[in-house]
C-alpha cells in the first residue's frame, strides 16, 4: 500500500499517472497531488506548511543581515533540460542566487514558478524538483513559495522555470557598474565558456563528443570571501548570456572608461578553445553560469585574486586586464599574436536557449 | 593546442614584421602610396581582425578585404526566393546558420522561421539528406551556398541521394566560383590592387593553376595563404618580396593543406553534378559572367529551381550602399556613407555587414583599432 506522509494534520497527495496532464494544472485534486508528491516531497514540508498563497518573512530577521533588500527574477528555458554539470533545476537556483550575490547580497529566499507542457513524465519533473531542492540546500537558501501551470502540447517546450529571489545587502557594501576607474584591475574567477560549450555539445547537433561540463554553481560564498578580503571592490557581475565580452562592454559603457584585456591571461580550458576553433565561436561570448567579472582597485587587486583563488570555485581566478582612460565605452584585447582588436557587444544571438 | 599555437607565435610574428618592414623600405612605389593587397577570402578577413594583424603591419601596407564571403555576396532576390520556398507547407528548408540572418527585401530566413516556416539549421548537406530520410512525406530543400570549398559536399550529397533513390530531397543551388570574380575585380577601371592573398580552402579543391592568369596576364603576385596569423604574415611577406623583385607568379604558402593539383575526386564530383551558369548576380558587384553553377539536367530532379516555381525577381542593392567600392578597395569600410548608421550588423543594408567574414561587419565588430582611432 502506498502510504503518504502527513504534513501537520494533512496527508500528502500522490500522483498515480506517469505523465503530466492538463488536469494537473486545473486547480483541483490532481494539482494538489502533483504539488504534494513532486514539490513538497522534494523541498520538504516545512517550507510550505501551512499552505498559504504567499510566503511570510519577518522583517526583523531580514534586517539582521543588512540594511537593503536585493530582489531579482530570472526565467530558465535551457535546452536540453539535463546536461553535463547540471540541469534546469540547478540552473534556476544558481542563476537567481548569483544575481543576488553579485550585488553583494546574502541570498535568503526563492520563489519558483514552473510552466509544464502536458505529456512531460512526472519522473522528469521530480528529478528537476529534487535538483532544485539539493542545490538550494547547498546554497543555504529556502524555496518558500511557488506556482505550477500546465499548458497544452506545443505551447511550451517541456518545462520552463522562473525563480525569484530575495537577499539582504550588508551595510557598507556598495557595488556599481558605473564605479570602474582608470587603473582598476579586471578579474575573473576561473575558466571561461564552459557552460555555453557544454550546452552546445549536449544538444548533439554537432556530433561532437566532449568532456566539457557546465560550470553552473552558486557563487555567494566566493563573493562573500572576496568582499571580506577586498572590501572596496567596485563591481561584480556574473558573465552569463553574452559572456565576459558583454559584461566588459556594460562596465566600459556605464563607467565611461575603456577596458583592455590580455588574451594570454584569459583562462580558457583547452577543450573549450578547441571546441571554439572547430565551430568558429569566440569563447569571450560563450555563456558562463559560475563565473564573475570583478573590478577592483589596483591596491586591492592582489587581495581579491588571492581570496578567489582560496575558494574552490575560484582556483583558476586571474587578473585578465585593466581599466584605462582610453575612449569611453571601448573594450580592446591584446591578442596572443601581439595584435590588438576591439571586443564589441554580441550582435544577435550566438546560441538560443542557453539558460 | 598543438598544430595551432605554433602558428600564433608572437616572437615569430615580430621577426616577420621586421622582415616585412625592411622589404617595404626597398619598394619604391610604397613611398608614393600604400601597397594594396587583397585577401580574397572571408576566412582571411576574419583572422586578420581576430588577431589584430592590420594594426601590426607598417602603414605603407593596406589590406583590402575581398568578396570571398559567400553569405555576404548573396543577392537580395535569392534570399526572397529562399523565403518563398521555405513558406510552402510541404517544405522543410535546411540551411547553414550564418545564412539565416541575411536580409531579403521583406524578411530574412530568421524572420520567416519566426513567422512559422519550417526552417532547420544544419551543419552539412548530409544533415539535410538525413532530414529527408526521416520525413518522407515532406520535401526537404537544402540551401546550397559557398564557393568551391562547399561545392563538393553538396555534389556528393546529391550523388548519395541519387544512389539511395531519395525523391523528397532537392537543392537550391547558389554555389559560386571565385575565379571569374577575381577577373571582374581586376578588370575594373578604378583598381589599384598590387597583389593577392589567394583563398586557402577553395584552392584545396581547385589547386593553384586556375590563378595563373592573375600573374601572367594581369602581372599581379598571388600567394595562396593559410588562415592562421603567421600564415597570413608570411603570405604578405611573400607578396611583397615578389613586388620588390619585380616578379608576378602564383605561390603556395599553404602547401601543408593545398596540393598544387587540387583534389581530384572532389573536382570529379563537381564536374559531374554542376554546369556553369551564363551569369550570376552578386550582391555589391552586380552580374558576373560564368560566376555561378547550377545542377546539370541529369540531376534536374534534385534542383529546387526546377521543382518549384520560384519568384526569381532581381532586386537592386540599396542605392546608398557602397559595398562594390569597398570590395574593390576603392574606399575603406568606414568611408561608406551608411557604415555604422544606418548599416550595422544587427540591421545590415549592404552585403559586407551581414556575416562576420564581411569586411564591414569585421570592422564594426573587431575594429581596425589603429584605423578607427585615426579616423576619430
Amino acid at each position: 500500500m502506498n502510504v503518504a506522509p502527513f504534513v501537520g494534520t494533512r496527508r500528502l497527495g500522490r500522483v498515480h499517472v506517469p505523465t503530466v496532464t492538463l488536469a494537473h494544472g486545473g486547480g483541483g485534486k490532481a494539482m494538489k497531488d502533483l504539488i504534494d508528491d513532486v514539490f513538497i516531497e522534494a523541498f520538504g514540508p516545512a517550507s510550505f506548511a501551512p499552505p498559504e498563497d504567499q510566503a511570510r518573512i519577518g522583517l526583523g530577521a531580514l534586517a539582521a543581515h543588512g540594511d537593503r533588500l536585493a530582489f531579482t527574477t530570472d526565467s530558465f528555458v535551457v535546452d536540453p533540460l539535463f546536461f553535463p554539470g547540471g540541469d534546469i533545476g540547478k540552473l534556476a537556483v544558481c542563476g537567481t542566487v548569483n544575481d543576488l550575490a553579485v550585488g553583494g547580497a546574502l541570498p535568503l529566499y526563492l520563489a519558483c514558478a514552473i510552466i509544464v507542457e502536458e505529456g512531460v513524465p512526472i519522473d522528469l519533473l521530480r528529478r528537476v524538483a529534487r535538483s532544485m531542492a539539493t542545490t538550494s540546500r547547498q546554497a543555504g537558501v529556502a524555496i518558500v513559495t511557488g506556482d505550477t501551470k500546465v499548458v497544452q502540447k506545443g505551447a511550451c517546450d517541456k518545462l520552463f522555470v522562473t525563480t525569484t529571489g530575495i537577499g539582504v545587502i550588508r551595510a557598507g557594501v556598495d557595488l556599481g557598474v558605473d564605479r570602474a576607474r582608470p587603473g582598476d584591475a579586471v578579474l575573473v574567477n576561473g575558466l571561461l565558456g564552459d557552460h555555453g560549450a557544454a550546452i552546445l555539445c549536449a544538444r548533439g547537433d554537432m556530433a561532437l563528443e566532449s568532456p566539457i561540463e557546465s560550470d553552473c554553481a552558486p557563487l555567494h560564498g566566493l563573493i562573500a570571501d572576496l568582499l571580506t578580503a577586498a572590501p572596496n571592490v567596485r563591481f561584480v557581475r556574473d558573465a552569463t548570456r553574452g559572456g565576459v565580452a558583454t559584461v566588459l562592454n556594460e562596465i566600459a559603457d556605464a563607467s565611461r572608461v575603456a577596458i583592455d584585456i590580455d588574451e594570454g591571461q584569459t583562462p580558457i580550458r583547452e577543450q573549450v578553445k578547441a571546441f571554439c576553433e572547430i565551430l568558429g565561436l569566440d569563447p569571450l561570448y560563450l555563456a558562463n553560469e559560475g563565473k564573475i567579472v570583478v573590478i577592483a582597485s589596483a591596491e586591492e587587486a592582489e587581495a581579491a585574486l588571492a581570496a578567489m583563488r582560496a575558494h574552490p570555485l575560484g582556483s583558476a581566478a586571474a587578473i585578465v586586464g585593466k581599466v584605462t582612460a582610453g575612449e569611453a565605452g571601448r573594450v580592446t584585447m591584446r591578442t596572443v599574436f601581439g595584435g590588438r582588436r576591439i571586443v564589441d557587444m554580441l550582435v544577435g544571438e550566438q546560441l538560443p536557449r542557453i539558460c | 593546442m598543438r598544430y595551432l599555437d605554433e602558428f600564433r607565435d608572437r616572437a615569430k610574428a615580430a621577426v616577420l614584421i621586421k622582415e616585412i618592414e625592411s622589404l617595404i623600405a626597398g619598394i619604391d612605389i610604397a613611398k608614393q602610396r600604400p601597397i594594396q593587397i587583397m585577401e580574397v577570402c572571408g576566412g582571411h578577413t576574419h583572422s586578420i581582425f581576430r588577431y589584430g594583424i592590420e594594426g601590426m603591419l607598417p602603414k605603407a601596407i593596406e589590406l583590402v578585404h575581398g568578396p570571398g564571403c559567400p553569405v555576404c555576396v548573396l543577392p537580395i532576390g535569392r534570399v526572397d526566393d529562399c523565403v518563398a520556398i521555405a513558406a510552402r507547407a510541404d517544405v522543410i528548408f535546411a540551411t547553414f546558420g550564418d545564412a539565416m540572418r541575411v536580409p531579403g527585401s521583406k524578411k530574412s530566413l530568421l524572420q520567416a522561421k519566426a513567422d512559422g516556416a519550417d526552417i532547420r539549421m544544419v551543419y552539412s548537406p548530409m544533415d539535410a539528406l538525413a532530414l529527408a530520410r526521416k520525413n518522407p512525406g515532406r520535401e526537404v530543400v537544402f540551401f546550397a551556398i559557398g564557393f568551391e570549398t562547399t561545392m563538393p559536399s553538396t555534389a556528393l550529397t546529391i550523388l548519395q541521394a541519387e544512389s539511395d533513390g531519395i525523391a523528397n530531397f532537392s537543392v537550391f543551388c547558389n554555389h559560386i566560383t571565385i575565379v571569374p570574380t577575381i577577373k571582374a575585380i581586376l578588370d575594373s577601371p578604378d583598381l589599384h590592387l598590387d597583389g593577392f592573398l589567394g583563398p586557402g580552402h577553395v584552392s584545396m579543391v581547385i589547386g593553384t593553376a586556375p590563378y595563373r592568369f592573375i600573374a601572367e596576364f594581369y602581372r599581379r603576385p598571388m600567394v595562396v595563404a593559410g588562415f592562421e596569423p603567421l600564415d597570413i604574415l608570411q603570405s604578405i611577406w611573400m607578396v611583397l618580396k615578389q613586388i620588390k623583385e619585380g616578379r608576378a607568379v602564383v605561390e603556395n604558402q599553404y602547401a601543408r593543406i593545398v596540393p598544387d593539383a587540387g583534389n581530384a575526386p572532389a573536382l570529379q564530383a563537381v564536374t559531374r553534378v554542376y554546369e556553369l551558369r551564363e551569369f550570376f548576380e552578386w550582391r555589391g558587384l552586380g552580374s558576373i559572367d560564368h560566376s555561378g553553377v547550377r545542377l546539370r539536367d541529369a540531376y534536374g530532379h534534385f534542383d529546387a529551381e526546377r521543382k518549384f516555381t520560384i519568384p526569381n525577381v532581381k532586386i537592386a542593392d540599396p542605392k546608398s550602399c557602397q559595398c562594390g567600392e569597398v570590395l574593390k578597395g576603392v574606399i575603406k569600410p568606414w568611408q561608406c556613407k551608411v557604415f555604422g548608421a544606418p548599416c550595422t550588423p544587427a540591421m545590415p543594408l549592404g552585403a559586407l555587414m551581414v556575416s562576420s567574414e564581411g569586411a564591414c561587419a569585421a570592422y564594426y565588430q573587431y575594429g581596425g583599432v589603429r584605423t578607427q582611432v585615426e579616423v576619430a
